[in-house]
Parts: structure tokens; sequence; C-alpha cells
């Protein structure tokens, strides 16, 4: 439970680690909270030659909140960006997202944006960045890319991350005025990832009947699996929500696995629950003035 | 090793020793390990501070947990070399000198709050640290902010007891939660310590 020896570098500026990203190509790992990654080396299922440690890098470390969006740089961690009050006042959705995500211990150490590189397929943030259609960016020696949550989140615990690269920031689109959300899941204990969970937002028209609804779930396939639901709830009054249909297709949509903690079948069962849970939520919040 | 701090990219081999000073509990301490030494390794091995558990090595268990600059975090899952300069708090950092115990350690030793031990300094630091954010928690935030700790003796009902006692003595006390606790009479006798 030791990890393998390692190289260490700790740049002192983003140019810096990207010149060193650059030399290692292969043989590089990035460290941001370590929280994943410290894991995989303890148990030894990844032994990189060399780490490059964020801690030390000069910047990287802004929550930025506009009229469009939410960007959080790589070294912002998830208590940092949970306790954001401009940032989970324009998103409410990450705010209830975070408080999912692990618990408080970690993510006093744990990156946001780490979770996203990461990928787990039952990690709340990838499921929120898919579900508002978010995307990350990326730097390398060569230059700058982004890339949208469907193209970023290739599988489980994978995302098109190339070697020598270095995820900057993540950019969460605020969701349109009138938009409700909602994020609900169930853990065998509070901050252990989840059996399955989802993550919603409705909008509403003026008449406050849906208009849109969209529903990204975790723990029940490779990826956040995004259901569009708007063609299963388009027209229904906000206060007399009959989230059946969307059901239905959610159960058909998801694809859940067997494992020790929980059958496919449970899982996705659960799914539904939940989903039944967050759109009369979503809906009821969207009601009461739009989360946005 | 190129230089530590500033405008300097720092680096060490895979078996380099790279000198490492962290404050704990308020005393500088140095030792040199190569950058894969775990900070609960360091703690124990190189500080032969072993009042710092590890339990599960991965995260989960919690036994590991110490306060970085006043907050809790694994060090099973912090490499020493990262944290180079900052200040940390482990549990033999609470009590008084004169081994009057600390708030929290007193709420557990009241409530039960341990049977073998195992998980205790995991527990009471994470208690430092949650109590550090919710000074008045209710119950459910006490599971919640406890949730991360394991414990295969008590059944956690004396451990949720005793944070919840701790939670209304320190409401009363000008002890924070994180640091060192500090007996009035040592107030008095001018012999003036950093908490
Ligand atoms: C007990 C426990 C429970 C947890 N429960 C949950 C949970 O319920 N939900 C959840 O979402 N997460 C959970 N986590 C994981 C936690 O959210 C991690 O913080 C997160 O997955 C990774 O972020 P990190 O900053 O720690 O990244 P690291 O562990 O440092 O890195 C993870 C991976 O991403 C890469 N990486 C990280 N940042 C970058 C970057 N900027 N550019 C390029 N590559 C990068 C690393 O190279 C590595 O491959 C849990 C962890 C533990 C130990
Ligand atoms: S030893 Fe660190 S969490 Fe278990
Ligand atoms: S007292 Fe034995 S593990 Fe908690």
């Amino acid at each position: 439970m030791k990890p393998s020896a390692f190289a260490y570098h700790a740049p002192h500026s983003l140019e810096a680690a990207l010149d060193t990203l650059a030399e290692l190509g292969e043989d590089g790992k990035v460290l941001a909270g370590g929280q994943s990654l410290v894991p995989l080396l303890n148990m030894r299922l990844a032994a990189p030659a060399a780490l490059v440690d964020l801690a030390r890098i000069d910047g990287l470390d802004t929550v930025e909140v506009t009229d469009r969006e939410v960007r959080v740089d790589a070294r912002v961690t998830h208590e940092r960006l949970r306790t954001h009050v401009a940032a989970t006042d324009a998103i409410p959705l990450l705010r209830e997202a975070l408080d999912w995500v692990a618990h408080p211990v970690i993510r006093n150490r744990g990156t946001a944006l780490g979770s996203i590189v990461h990928a787990d397929p039952a990690g709340e943030l990838p499921a929120v960045l898919a579900l508002l259609g978010g995307h990350v960016e990326l730097a390398s020696a060569p230059g700058r890319r982004t890339a949208t949550a469907d193209d970023y989140l290739v599988g489980p615990l994978e995302s098109d991350t190339r070697p020598g690269e270095l995820a900057t920031a993540v950019v969460f689109p605020r969701p349109e005025p009138g938009t409700g959300s909602a994020f609900d899941e169930l853990a065998r204990r509070h901050g252990d990832y989840a059996l399955a969970g989802v993550g919603v937002t409705v909008t509403l028209d003026d008449d406050r009947k849906v208009r849109r609804a969209d529903a990204a779930f975790i723990g029940v396939g490779a990826t956040p699996i995004q259901v569009p639901l708007t063609d299963a709830l388009a027209g229904q009054a906000s206060d007399a929500l009959e989230p059946d249909d969307a059901i239905d297709l959610a159960r058909s949509t998801i694809d859940p696995e067997d494992d020790i903690h929980a059958t496919a079948r449970y899982r996705r069962h659960l799914a539904g629950v939940l989903l039944g849970r967050a759109l009369q939520t979503a809906a009821a919040r969207a009601a009461a003035g739009g989360t946005a | 090793m190129t230089a530590t701090h500033g405008t300097t990219t720092r680096t060490a081999a895979a078996h380099e020793r790279v000198e490492v000073t962290l404050t704990v509990n308020g005393t500088p301490r140095t030792a040199s390990v190569a950058p894969r030494r775990l900070l609960s390794d360091f703690l124990r091995h190189d500080l032969e501070m072993t009042g710092t558990h590890v339990g599960c090595e991965h995260g989960v268990c919690g036994a590991c947990t110490v306060l970085l600059d006043g907050a809790p975090i694994r060090s099973c899952l912090t490499f020493a070399i990262s944290v180079d300069g900052r200040e940390l708090t482990t549990v033999e950092g609470l009590a008084a000198d004169d081994g009057t115990l600390h708030p929290v350690q007193q709420a557990f030793r009241d409530h039960h709050g341990l049977q073998c031990g195992f998980c205790t300094p995991g527990f009471v630091m994470s208690a430092c640290g949650f109590l550090a954010e919710n000074p008045d928690p209710d119950e459910d935030q006490i599971r919640e902010g406890m949730a991360g700790n394991l414990c295969r003796c008590t059944g956690y009902a004396g451990i949720l007891d005793a944070v919840k006692q701790a939670a209304g003595a320190f409401a009363g006390s000008a002890t924070h939660p994180c640091e060192q606790h500090r007996v009035d009479a040592d107030a008095t006798d001018g012999h003036d310590r950093e908490a």
C-alpha cells in the first residue's frame, strides 16, 4: 500500500508546468488534489514515472462568474466551489451536486476539475457538466483547445486528456431563466460514490408549463447518461407533473451493471425513483421563480 | 533538487531524498524523504509521531485525518513534499501541556466514543475541523460531518454524542476547536505559548 517511486516536479507557473509535461510526455501525470490519484498509486493500480504537482503554481485558482457562465480553474477545491456564494447563486445545481461529492475532509483537497478529468461514472460533477452543456479548457506546450462534455467524457475513468496536456479550467454555462434544477442520489454512506444518482433541469414557459427538461444520470453507465425529457414532459403543468413516461424512458436508456453494492435491476429501479423526485423538486423550484 | 519556493520549479528525482519542513503542532520539524513519502508515513516513520493512525491507506476510513492549516485532510492521500512549508495539527497537539484533555477528547472519553481506540485520532481531528466550520450543528449535520470516518467497535452512537457535547463545550469557551487546549492556570503563570 505504498506508491512506487516517482520523480517529482512542482512548477511555479502554468508555462513551466506545460514545459515539464511536454518533456515528460507519456511518463508524466498531473497531481491535483490527489484524492483519486493517490489511492490508485497506493494500490499500485497506477505507477507513473513522474508527477507534476499543481500545488505551487502561481495562479490557476480563480472562480469567475459572468452573465453566461461559471468558470472554475484547475486548483479550485470542491469545498471552495461549494461555498462560493456568487458561483452557487448563479448555478444552484453546483452546490447541490457538490454536497454529494465525497466527505468534507476529501472535499478540502480534491479539485472540482480533477473529478471531471478523473471521469468516474459515479462522479457528480461530470454529470452536471454534461447536463448544462459545459466544456473543459486544456493547455499544452503547443497550444490550447476546448472540449465539450460530450467529447471529453469518453468512458469509465477515461477523459480525453492527452499526454502533455493540462486541464486549466472547467466552464459551466448558466441555465436559461425560468429553469429549476435538482440533484438526488443514493449512496450506502453519505459521501461515498452513489449507487445511482441524477441531476435534472426543468424550464417552464410563461404559463408555468414545461417547455424543456433534461436529465443526466450517474452510476448507471460508462459515462454520465444524458436523457432528453422534453418530449415526455412538454406542456405539463409544473404543479401537476406526471413523470411516469419520463421515468420509463430513462429506465430504458440507462445501462447499469451489477456489482458488489447493488444489482443492475435495483439500480435501474432506483434511478427511476430518484428521477421522479428530482423532476418534482426542479419543477417546483422553476415555478418559484427559477433558480436559473 | 532546485530551490523550494517562489519562482523556481521544484524537482526531485524518484529516489532522491529532499528536505521537507512542516510546522507540526507549533514546532518546525524537518526530515529528508523521497517524493513518494506519504504525509501519514512522514509523521509516523520520520517524525516518530504515531498518534496519527493508518487504516486503509486509500482515503476511505479517515483514521489518518490531520489538520492542514486548520482544515482536516487525509494524510494518507497527501505527499509530504506537496505540503512542505505548511502547518499541521495532529492529535498529539490537542491536549494541554499538563495533560488536561482538549474538549473534543474529553467528550469522547465522557461518552465512550471509543473502544479499541484505533479510529479515535481520526475521529477527533475530523470533529475538530467539523466544529470549526459548524459551531452549532444539529444531529443530521453531525452525522454527515462524521460520515467520512469508520469505526468498527462503537456503533457510532457514543461518537455522535461526544461531538454534540464538544459543540456545547466550545460554545462557552475561548478554545478554538482546532487549537491546543489551554488550561486557565497556564494563562496566569506568565508562560505565554502559541496555541
Ligand atoms: C473516500 C472517497 C470518496 C469519494 N467520493 C466521491 C464522490 O462521491 N463523488 C465524486 O465525484 N468524487 C468522489 N471522490 C473523488 C474526489 O472527488 C476527487 O477529488 C476527484 O475525483 C479527483 O480530484 P483531485 O483534485 O483529487 O484529482 P487527483 O486525484 O489529483 O487526479 C485525478 C486524475 O485526474 C488527473 N488530473 C487532475 N487534475 C488535472 C488537470 N488539471 N489536468 C490534467 N489532469 C488532471 C490526474 O492526473 C489523475 O489522473 C472520492 C474520493 C475518496 C477518497
Ligand atoms: S488511512 Fe487514510 S483514510 Fe484510511
Ligand atoms: S474504537 Fe475501535 S475502531 Fe473505533
